[in-house]
């Protein structure tokens, strides 16, 4: 039999190395193999995927909490302390192969939402940036769910609040009055308390991500300057985009630092105020001096090369604005579409079916094709899909259909270039289809809850729909050429663990 | 940072002890004598301290005090003979071996590897036993420098 274990002791020098030895040679003596993950002192060489992915069952024999105890789920297991592990292995060992027998499987409480902390040193570069990636946008993907499902319910009390108008009234009332005047038999300051919390919960995506990446690179020291980053990120409009920058860059200036060869009586402050100290200020000043400026003027580029481009071919228009939606879904090039689109409304004495009130239906129809698509394609293939993935596709059908682009990101995130490409094509096509069918919208936001505002609101589906459609089938084609091999180690532990669990 | 893990004044080979807190204490005047422990009084409050959370007695007659603490300058291993046996909290009786495990607060890795591998070699009956029937100081100090090995 094989059996993987984890030993953890407060002190983390001595019980938990003679636990580790314990457990080898009894399990040596009783004929099973057996691999140990010492979480001490020493720092802890993680367990090869492949190793745990082949254990029959897991011993924990750890006083602390057991670091990356997902990569366990699924399995058979023991949980016996250090102590017993040192004093009586061979009797831990035989309850683990008696756990085994009976099949105590480890509570699969979350391999959805489980965030990836295991990053195996071993692995190419490829393999890696990958796994900092997911580690970011594991840990980002409750935010986008909590945050984004809030707003969505949020439109719907306000549908219903205030009648066809309510997605963007909602929006305007001030923060204040939800302190000073909230009444609990009001429809409408319910809805503002989600959207306000819904909001507050999206401020934290791109610095959750940028700080767990952060994370993955450099361990503890890389939260600090991440999470500075990614909101620094914000800050400057640079958007998912930029917070991937930052995590990369907070990551390894902390690890940088963290490795310096520093005098006895500063290594004591190094991780609390030193590395976190340095490696924030080197993010801002990158993020703020050397890549807000650019991106700042990018931004004014786009905007007056659009406003001068209005009037001509409108399917055209329509065409390249579903585009820029789609390319960083909340970053600096799709709020340049937004804006232009939002300013439009401004116009004083539009007709009803003036260009700018086209322009905002094709934006908003095209703001919502990628995480329409990728839910549909979470479901169709399976797959190509992590777990977390997957569970995050389903919060994607309600965000898409509520035009809150976000629901896209984690996807965007863990695998950009296929992603932003099919992204592109697809919601490039349902803002040219918009404009073609005549469709018109009088609201900034609200997705499908402002269908009475639009004209021609079956075109204007149609139109998403033909672009979900071709997104979801150009990520695909792209993803199944080239398989992730994250996703593949995660299936053939799922399959391993039905085995285990069927035997 | 070469120093060696134990050296002969680290050993004692006749300890007489009223308990396991007065055997501790003997041994960490040893690393103190050396030079290994700054505080000795601040030392064995952290050694208390581990003590208090799980009593660290072994089966096979051994006692493991040991803690991480800023008053150590390099991981050191202090090593008491006590023939009379001293109580450690094991559930078979009394130690005859108790082994001081000392580790700076701030080592890196390659340090703790050390005190990792000392860890691993006390498991191992053969190895216990051959440092109770060690006729001197130098003799169970030759044993350890020789037997532990950083994996």
């Amino acid at each position: 039999m094989k059996l993987v274990a984890v030993t953890s002791c407060p002190t983390g020098i001595a019980h938990t190395y003679m636990a580790a030895e314990a457990l080898e040679q009894a399990g040596r003596a009783a004929g099973h193999e057996v691999a140990v993950e010492t979480q001490g002192a020493a720092g802890s060489m993680p367990l090869d995927p492949r190793v745990i992915a082949e254990a029959d069952g897991v011993i924990y024999a750890a006083d602390l909490e057991v670091k990356d105890k997902d990569r366990f789920v699924g399995k058979p297991f023991v949980d016996v302390g250090v102590k017993k592990a040192v004093h009586d292995a061979p009797g831990v060992i035989a309850a683990a192969v008696a756990a085994v027998g009976s099949g105590v499987v480890a509570p699969a409480a979350g391999p959805a939402a489980a965030p990836v902390t295991k990053v195996d040193a071993n692995a190419g570069v490829g393999t890696r940036v990958r796994q900092w990636l997911m580690t970011g946008v594991s840990y980002m993907i409750p935010f986008v769910a909590a945050g984004g499902i809030l707003i969505a319910l949020s439109f719907m009390l306000a549908q219903l609040a205030w009648g066809d108008e309510g997605v963007v009234l909602v929006t305007e009332v001030p923060v204040d009055d939800l302190m000073t005047s909230f009444n609990v038999a009001s429809l409408q300051d319910w809805a503002v308390l989600l959207f306000r919390t819904g909001g507050v919960a999206f401020a934290f995506l791109v610095p959750v991500l940028s700080g767990f990446i952060a994370y993955a690179i450099a361990d503890r020291p890389g939260l600090v300057p991440g999470f500075v980053g990614g909101s620094v990120s914000m800050l400057v409009g640079a958007g998912f985009l930029g917070g991937l920058v930052t995590g990369f860059l907070a990551g390894f200036v902390a690890l940088w630092i963290s490795r310096w060869k520093v005098p006895k009586g500063v290594r004591g402050v190094m991780p609390v105020v030193v590395i976190p100290l340095l490696s924030s200020f080197v993010v801002g000043l990158v993020m703020f001096v050397i890549i807000g400026r650019p991106i700042a003027s990018l931004m004014d580029g786009l905007s007056s090369w659009l406003n001068g481009l209005s009037g001509n071919n409108l399917v055209l228009l329509g065409l390249l604005l579903g585009a820029m939606m789609g390319f960083d879904l909340g970053g600096p090039i799709n709020k340049v579409a937004y804006t232009f689109a939002v300013t439009g409304l401004a116009t004083e004495g539009l007709d009803a079916d003036a260009t700018q009130y086209k322009i905002m239906a094709a934006v908003m129809a095209a703001g919502m094709v990628a995480p329409l698509a990728m839910a549909l394609a979470t479901v169709v293939r399976k797959k190509l899909f992590t777990h977390a993935e997957r569970e995050n596709g389903k919060a994607a059908w309600l965000l898409g259909a509520s035009f809150i682009s976000e629901g896209a990101i984690p996807f965007a995130a863990a695998d950009p270039w296929r992603v932003i490409v099919s992204s592109v094509v697809g919601s490039s096509v349902t803002g040219g289809l918009v404009m073609a069918f005549g469709c018109t919208l009088r609201a900034p936001h609200g997705g499908i809850w402002v269908l009475p505002l639009i004209s021609n609101p079956l075109g204007f589906i149609l139109a998403i729909a033909v672009g979900v459609v071709v997104m979801a089938a150009i990520v695909i084609a792209l993803k199944s050429a080239k398989p992730n091999p994250l996703v593949e180690a995660e299936q053939a532990a799922d399959e391993q663990a039905l085995v285990g669990q069927a035997a | 940072m070469t120093s060696p893990l134990i050296t002969a004044d680290l050993v004692a080979v006749d300890l007489v002890a009223t308990d396991r807190d007065d055997a501790t204490r003997q041994l960490i005047d040893l690393l103190a004598a050396a030079g290994r422990v700054t505080d000795a009084d601040g030392f064995h409050a952290d050694v208390r301290a581990r003590e208090a959370q799980m009593a660290t007695g072994m089966p096979g007659g051994i006692g493991l005090p040991h803690a991480r603490s800023a008053h150590v300058t390099v991981p050191s291993l202090a090593v008491g003979k006590v023939p009379g046996g001293v109580d450690f909290g094991a559930p078979d009786g009394p130690a005859t071996l108790v082994f001081l495990i000392a580790a700076p607060d701030s080592g890196d890795s390659a340090h703790l590897q050390i005190l990792a591998a000392l860890a691993r070699r006390l498991v191992h009956e053969s190895f216990r036993q051959s440092l109770k029937d060690a006729p001197d100081a130098a003799t169970v100090a030759q044993i350890v420098t020789r037997e532990v090995v950083p994996a």
